[in-house]
C-alpha cells in the first residue's frame, strides 16, 4: 500500500570486491520478482501491445483491415460519443472525488479522537459496504431507487407525498455519485485512519502544550502528517472514477434510458468491441482512455510532489 | 537540479503506472455479464450424449426448455448427435459470438440467432449461406415473411424457428369497467386513450417504452407498408440503403409523443422490473406486444388477481390495407467457422423440423411457429391459452398476423441501431427534440455511421 514500496529507490552499487556477491544477490532478486514480472508482462504489457498494435488498423464493418496509422486516435478524439463520455467522467472525478476523500478525511479524524465501542463499531460498518462487490452493491441500488417498488417510492407514498424517479435521465447522475460515494468511503477512510494512527502521538502532547486545541491539532498537524495518504486516495478514487463502469452498467438495466450503453469511455469501448463488433476502434477507444487515465495521474501527482513525498 | 527534477518525475511516472495497473487488476476481479471472454466451451455440453460414436455438432441455444428438444433430435437421429451449450441470452449469446468471429475460432457449428442480427453477422462473413446445402427444399414449410427475414437476396442464411407477430393484449376488464370499445384503429385508439382517462381509469392505455428498439421499429413500419427502411443484399453487402426517415415514421413518432404530452400513454423503459410489475398490475391498461409476449407476462409477479386479458389484432391506420408486423423471434443459423457445414446445416434443418419438437417449442418455451405444418395444424389453431381465459389466441389473433406478414430487411447494425433509437427517443422525450426532427436525427447518425463502416451509403 506504501507509496515509497513501489517507487524504484536508486541503490548506489559499489563496483568493489564485493562486486561478485552483489551481482550473485542481484541474480537472485531477479528470481523473487520474477513472478510478478511474468504475470505483469503476460497480463499487462503483452495485452498492451496488442491493443496498441490493434488500434493501428482500421477494420469497419464492410472493407478489409488496412494500416492507417494513428488515424483512428483523431477519430476518437473526435468522436462526439467518446468526447461526451469523458466529459462525463470528468465531471464525476469533479463531484465525487472530494465528497469520497473529504467524507473519509473526517470520518477518520473523527475516529481517531474517539476510543469507545462505538467508535470501533461505526469504523466496521463505515468499512462495511466496500466489503460488498460492486455488481451486489449496484444491483442492491437499483432496487432501493425502483420507482415501483423502492423503500423510498415507499417512504414517500406512506406519507402521501410523490416520489421521485431517482432512475429518470435528470437524477441518474446523483443516483450513481452515492452509490459509489457508499462504497468507496469506508475504503478511504481505513487508509487515512491508519496513516493517522501511524502519527507519533508525541506530536500531539506538543500541540496540546502549544495550546492547539482538537480541530487546530486535526487541520495543522494531523493533516500535513498525513497528506501522501490522502495524495494516494486521490489517484485511487481519480483512476477509479475515469474507468467508471461496473455501477452505470447494472444500473442502466434498470434504467437504460438514462445510461446509454456509451455513458462512459469504458462502457463505449465494451459496446464498440462486443455488441457493434469494432475491435480495433474499441481497441483506439481503451488506449486513448488508458493516456488520459495516465496522464492525469502523472500530471496529480507532479503538482503534488511536494506533499506525496516523492521528492 | 535539472536531473533531480526529471528523476522525481520517473518516480513520479512509475508510481502512476503501479498505481494505474494495481487499479486495473483490482477492478478486473468481479465477474462481469457485460464483459464476456468470449471463449467457446469445448466438448462440454449442456445435454447427455448417450450415441457417443457418432459426430457431433455443437449448437448456442438459450431457452431452457430446448433441453428436451435437443434429446428428442439425438433420440432420432443415428448420424449425428447435437452437442448443446447455453451460451448466454440474446446480447450475451451475441457478444460470445463476436467475439468468436473476431477471434476466427470458438464459435458453435450452429448457433441460435434472431432475425434481426442476422445481418450484423452475415455482413461480417460470419454465416454460411444455406442455399448451397439445399435448405430452398424446406421453404414451403416456413411462412413467407420468416423465410424472407432469413434470407438476403437469393441468399438463405438461417432456418426460422419462431417468429412475433404482433397483436394488442388488452385488460378487457379495465376496458369493461371504464365502458371504453376496444380500438381496431389508431384514430380509435388514441379516443379510446382519452375515454379512459376521462372516464377515471388512474392508469394509462398503453405504454411506449422509448428502449423499445424492436417493438417502436415494428410501429414504424407498420406506417411504412411494413417497410424498415433498410436495403441490403448480400451479394453486394458494401450498398446499404437508409431511409428511415419517411412521412410515416414521423407519422407515427408524432402520434406516440402527442398522447405522452396529454398524459394518456407513459413512457416507461422496457425490460425493466418496474415496466414488468406495471404491465400486470393495471397501470398499463394495453400492450402492445408479439406473440411470446404472454409467456412473459404469466410468469410476472404482482399481477392484478381479477385481471382478465384478451388478445385483439393490432389496431391499424387504414384498415382498408391492414399491415402485419413482426417483433423478434429466432433462427438456427450455420457458421463459417463450422468445420462440417453440411452436418451443421442438416441440424439446423432438423432440429425443429417435425411436430413432435414443435409440441415442446409451443408448451414448454411459448414459442410461435413459423413451420407451416404446426402453423396450420387444428392443435395449434384450437389451442385455448388460460391466461387468456382459454381465448384460442392464434385462431384470433396472431395467426393472422404471421400469415399476412412480408417479411422486412434489417440493417446489418442492428445493436448500434437500437441503441442510437433510445438515445433519440430520451432526448424527444426530455423535450430536447421535436418528434420530426428526433427521426431525421437518427437517419443522419446511421447514414454516417454506415458511412464510416465501409458502406455506400444511399438515403
Amino acid at each position: 500500500m506504501s507509496v515509497a514500496a513501489v517507487a524504484p529507490v536508486p541503490t548506489p552499487v559499489r563496483r568493489s570486491g564485493l562486486g561478485k556477491l552483489i551481482r550473485r544477490r542481484e541474480r537472485w532478486g531477479w528470481a523473487f520478482v520474477a513472478p510478478f514480472l511474468i504475470v505483469f508482462a503476460v497480463f499487462l504489457i503483452a495485452p498492451l501491445i496488442y491493443a496498441f498494435d490493434m488500434s493501428l488498423y482500421q477494420k469497419g464493418l464492410v472493407g478489409g483491415e488496412r494500416f492507417t496509422g494513428l488515424h483512428n486516435y483523431v477519430r476518437v478524439f473526435t468522436d462526439p460519443l467518446f468526447l461526451q463520455g469523458l466529459l462525463r467522467v470528468a465531471f464525476y472525478v469533479l463531484v465525487m472525488v472530494p465528497i469520497q476523500i473529504g467524507l473519509g478525511t473526517i470520518i477518520a479524524l473523527v475516529l481517531d479522537v474517539l476510543v469507545t465501542k462505538l467508535s470501533r463499531l461505526s469504523r466496521l460498518l463505515i468499512f462495511l459496504p466496500y466489503a460488498v462487490p460492486a455488481m451486489i452493491g449496484a444491483l442492491m441500488w437499483s432496487f432501493i431507487y425502483s420507482p415501483n417498488f423502492g423503500p423510498i417510492t415507499q417512504l414517500f407514498n406512506a406519507l402521501g407525498l410523490n416520489a421521485p424517479n431517482i432512475l429518470a435521465p435528470n437524477h441518474i447522475f446523483a443516483a450513481l455519485v452515492n452509490v459509489v460515494t457508499w462504497q468507496w468511503v469506508g475504503y478511504y477512510m481505513i487508509i487515512i485512519y491508519s496513516a493517522l494512527r501511524a502519527i507519533d502521538p508525541s506530536l500531539y502532547e506538543a500541540a496540546l502544550l502549544d495550546g492547539a486545541g482538537g480541530l487546530r491539532t486535526a487541520v495543522y498537524v494531523k493533516l500535513p502528517l498525513i497528506a501522501s495518504a490522502l495524495i494516494m486516495c486521490v489517484v485511487f478514487s481519480l483512476i477509479g472514477t475515469l474507468q467508471f463502469y461496473t455501477e452505470p452498467v447494472i444500473l442502466g438495466s434498470a434504467a437504460p434510458s438514462a445510461i446509454p450503453p456509451t455513458y462512459t469511455p469504458n462502457m463505449y469501448a465494451a459496446s464498440l468491441a462486443f455488441n457493434q463488433g469494432l475491435f480495433n476502434y474499441a481497441a483506439t477507444v481503451s488506449f486513448s482512455l488508458g493516456v488520459i487515465v495516465f496522464i492525469g495521474s502523472y500530471l496529480f501527482l507532479f503538482l503534488t510532489r511536494k506533499q506525496n513525498g516523492l521528492r | 537540479m535539472l536531473r533531480s527534477t526529471s528523476s522525481r518525475s520517473v518516480a513520479a511516472a512509475a508510481v502512476a503506472v503501479a498505481l494505474l495497473t494495481g487499479f486495473t487488476a483490482c477492478s478486473g476481479t468481479p465477474g462481469n455479464a457485460a464483459n464476456p471472454s468470449g471463449a467457446a466451451p469445448k466438448a462440454a455440453c449442456d445435454n447427455t450424449i448417450t450415441k457417443t460414436s457418432l459426430p457431433q455438432v455443437t449448437v448456442w441455444a438459450w431457452y431452457p426448455a430446448f433441453k428436451d428438444v435437443v434429446d428428442l433430435f439425438n433420440q432420432n437421429h443415428n448420424d449425428v448427435q447435437i452437442c448443446w451449450t447455453n451460451a448466454g441470452q440474446g446480447s450475451g449469446e451475441y457478444n460470445k459470438l463476436s467475439t468468436a468471429v473476431q477471434a476466427g475460432t470458438g464459435a458453435p457449428d450452429v448457433v441460435m440467432l434472431e432475425f434481426e442480427v442476422l445481418n450484423s453477422f452475415v455482413v461480417r462473413n460470419a454465416l454460411v449461406d444455406l442455399t448451397k446445402y439445399g435448405v430452398d427444399s424446406i421453404k414451403s414449410d416456413y411462412t413467407a415473411g420468416a423465410w424472407k427475414d432469413a434470407s438476403s437476396g437469393n441468399a438463405v442464411y438461417a432456418v426460422p424457428v419462431d417468429a412475433g407477430p404482433v397483436g394488442l393484449l388488452v385488460r378487457k376488464d379495465i376496458f369493461d369497467k371504464y365502458n371504453v370499445p376496444v380500438p381496431t384503429t389508431w384514430d380509435q385508439f388514441a379516443t379510446a386513450a382519452q375515454q379512459l382517462k376521462t372516464a377515471g381509469y388512474p392508469g394509462y392505455i398503453t405504454n411506449w417504452p422509448g428502449n423499445g428498439g424492436a417493438g417502436i421499429l415494428a410501429l414504424w413500419e407498420q406506417a411504412n407498408g411494413g417497410a424498415s427502411g433498410f436495403t441490403f443484399d448480400s451479394t453486394n453487402p458494401t450498398n446499404l440503403g437508409i431511409k428511415i426517415n419517411s412521412d410515416g415514421t414521423k407519422k407515427v413518432q408524432q402520434y406516440w409523443y402527442d398522447l405522452i404530452q396529454k398524459g394518456l400513454v407513459a413512457h416507461d423503459d422496457a425490460g425493466t422490473t418496474d415496466w414488468t410489475t406495471k404491465m400486470v398490475n393495471g397501470t398499463y391498461a394495453s400492450y402492445i406486444a408479439a406473440a411470446w409476449a404472454p409467456g412473459y407476462l404469466q410468469g410476472a409477479s404482482g399481477a392484478s388477481p381479477d385481471a382478465q386479458w384478451q388478445a385483439v389484432p393490432l389496431p391499424q391506420w387504414d384498415t382498408s390495407s391492414p399491415v402485419m408486423v413482426n417483433q423478434g423471434g429466432s433462427t438456427f443459423a450455420v457458421t463459417t467457422q463450422s468445420k462440417q457445414p453440411q452436418l451443421a446445416a442438416e441440424v439446423a434443418m432438423g432440429i425443429f423440423g417435425d411436430m413432435d419438437s414443435w409440441k415442446i417449442g409451443v408448451e414448454k418455451a411459448a414459442l410461435f411457429p413459423t413451420y407451416v405444418p404446426m402453423l396450420t395444424s387444428d392443435y395449434f389453431k384450437n389451442l385455448q391459452y388460460p391466461f387468456f381465459n382459454n381465448q384460442t389466441i392464434n385462431a384470433d389473433v396472431f395467426l393472422g398476423a404471421a400469415q399476412g406478414y412480408t417479411g422486412v430487411v434489417y440493417s446489418p447494425f442492428t445493436s448500434y441501431f437500437y441503441d442510437q433509437m433510445t438515445q433519440a427517443n430520451a432526448n424527444m422525450l426530455q423535450g430536447k427534440s421535436s418528434p420530426s426532427a428526433t427521426v431525421d436525427g437518427l437517419q443522419n447518425t446511421l447514414v454516417q455511421y454506415g458511412k464510416d463502416q465501409g458502406f455506400t451509403v444511399t438515403s
